[in-house]
């Protein structure tokens, strides 16, 4: 194998290896940035030696072997230099008479220990920032320079997260556990809300972004997949994996030729990627089996479920959709799911339904400057033939996106409502 | 990205039932991978001794040759569907899964599309 191939290889083999690989070692040395130096160091021993001696049959258990043994050399040497502080000595002595245990802990704990470090990396007492770049650091093996790259900020930035967030968690001693009792469920909710902002960064990326943005959906939706794997009895766990798998399907229809974005009733669903939707649908199957009232992010889910069923827009069952967005609103009264739910009744019953919700939305401050209120308010009033209110809605919705691509379509249907509102005298 | 990976061993060997410390090897390899987040759909094929056919639409004319087959191109075993974040990746689950599979060709393709490649 050529040296270069080597690289590559070990590249592909850390991506892989990683998380499983600092998960290990925290559970040995109790230190998140500990664990991951310790990693690094046996990175660095790969791609000394592998270019010579190939790729080990075992890559992980390789690394793993070597990490440890640096391990137990530093806590030998620790032992020696902290002799004083006998409490300390005693654990690390513990920890050193573990050790020799650890191959055959470690295979069976592999599941275990990434899903404490999945806890850990999202512990509350980090902030939402410093969670997500925890994550895809050290579960997703992405290195600083990309994870600033998928964010749009500077390295700076993220590296300083990162070492700030491995100190918090050491200064705040937090246990490198899955809690249990009380406070797994909105730990857990922690964990789900990591994932899910990951993937919408991702999503959210335009074409002609760098490549490493969209690529946050994939990854989002791997660790989605394995905390599914880890959790098979947290139905909302699988919620989250429906929702990502179901949305990820539409990536292909959801951009025009000239990368404007096409609105999901318009898109072209032979283009919905069949695979994701049945894993989708499957995930979602899961999470309602596991029985209970639907989460969030399963109702979610179900709602995009159905548009995923739907084989042409006309077919979408707009009924169960609002029904749906009125289990969703109970639970996350946000504006935006109200706004949505407006729009889900519009399609079910008609606009003039649509437009009362709406209408009681227009005073929420939270939705102020936000586009799409009046963007829907418009096009309920251009349903109901009041096209020169419609006009002023759109007028402002394009006063307020940010989006270049949207605002001229805002702006044509200005222009549209302006012809029709001449054109049906009396009316308007 | 995804990849649709092939395998074409050099010994077909699908005739006969694969014995079970195989298949329990095969087994633990394809659950780690679907746990990974990796495999999201694979399938072992049959032998075109035992049915399958080859189509060819050419100048308007429609023709089936039905199996077996004896180009080794048509000697696929098995198919895997894996996304990874490189084709480097790829092939080091390639690797990992001629360890088990044993000796032959491992044909690995990009699929088109898909959540990264908007």
């Amino acid at each position: 194998m050529a040296a270069s191939e080597t690289h590559r290889a070990i590249d592909a083999v850390w991506r892989i290896e990683s998380a499983k690989l600092i998960a290990g070692l925290v559970r040995v040395v109790r230190d998140v940035g500990l664990a991951e130096d310790l990693a690094q160091d046996a990175l660095v021993a790969a791609l000394k030696q592998w270019p010579e001696s190939g790729v080990p049959v075992n890559p992980g258990a390789w690394l793993m072997a070597v990490a440890k043994r640096r391990a137990v050399d530093l806590v030998r040497r620790n032992v020696m230099l902290e002799r004083k502080h006998e409490e300390l000595a005693r654990d690390l002595e513990l920890q050193q008479a573990a050790v020799p245990d650890h191959d055959a802990v470690l295979d069976d704990h592999v599941g275990d220990d990434l899903l404490r470090l999945m806890f850990t990396a999202c512990h509350p007492v980090l902030s939402t920032e410093a969670r997500v770049a925890l994550t895809l650091r050290l579960l997703g093996g992405l290195t600083t320079e990309e994870i600033a790259r998928g964010f749009l900020v500077p390295e700076p930035t993220v590296a300083q997260r990162i070492v700030r967030a491995k100190r918090t968690l050491s200064a705040a001693r937090v246990p490198f556990e899955v809690p249990h009792g009380t406070e797994l469920e909105e730990r857990i909710s922690s964990v789900l809300g990591v994932i899910y902002l990951i993937f919408n960064e991702g999503y959210s990326a335009t074409a002609g972004d760098d490549w490493i943005r969209p690529s946050l959906c994939e990854e989002a939706l791997r660790l989605g997949r394995i905390l599914a794997g880890l959790m098979p009895n947290e139905p909302e766990v699988h919620g989250l994996v429906a929702l990502m798998e179901i949305q990820a399907s539409r990536a292909g229809a959801r951009v025009g030729p000239n990368g404007e974005p096409v609105l999901l009733l318009d898109q072209n669903r032979a283009r919905w990627d069949q695979l994701l939707i049945r894993r989708g649908l499957a995930a979602l199957e899961r999470a309602q089996q596991l029985g209970g009232a639907l989460g969030p992010y399963s109702l979610q889910a179900a709602i995009a479920a159905c548009h995923a069923r739907a084989r042409t827009a006309g077919e979408t069952d707009w009924g169960r959709i609002a029904a749906l967005y009125d289990a969703l609103a109970e639970l996350m009264p946000s504006p935006v799911v109200k706004l949505n739910r407006a729009v889900a009744i519009a399609m079910a019953f008609g606009p003039a339904a649509g437009l009362e919700l709406v209408d009681e939305l227009t005073e929420l401050p939270a939705l102020k400057s936000y586009h799409l209120l009046p963007s829907v308010r418009g096009d309920l009033l251009a349903k109901l033939a009041r096209f020169s209110e419609a006009r002023d809605e759109f007028q402002r919705a394009a006063s307020l996106t940010r989006n270049e691509r949207e605002r001229r379509l805002l702006l044509e249907r200005v222009t549209a409502c302006d012809s029709l509102a001449t054109s049906v005298p009396g009316v308007g | 990205m995804r990849f649709l990976m092939m395998w074409y061993p050099d010994q077909p060997g699908a005739e006969r039932p694969p014995d079970p410390e195989y298949m329990e090897r095969m087994d633990r390899f394809v659950a780690a991978e679907m746990e990974a987040g990796v495999l999201l759909a694979t399938g072992g094929l049959l032998p075109t001794s035992m049915g399958g056919a080859t189509i060819t639409a050419r100048g308007g004319k429609f023709m089936v040759t039905d199996g077996p087959f004896t180009e080794s191109k048509e000697m696929i075993a098995g198919f895997a569907i894996i996304n990874v974040a490189s084709l480097d990746e790829a092939v080091e689950a390639a690797r990992r899964f001629t360890g088990i599979a044993g000796e032959g060709e491992c044909g690995i393709r990009q699929i088109i599309g898909g959540p990264d490649n908007l």
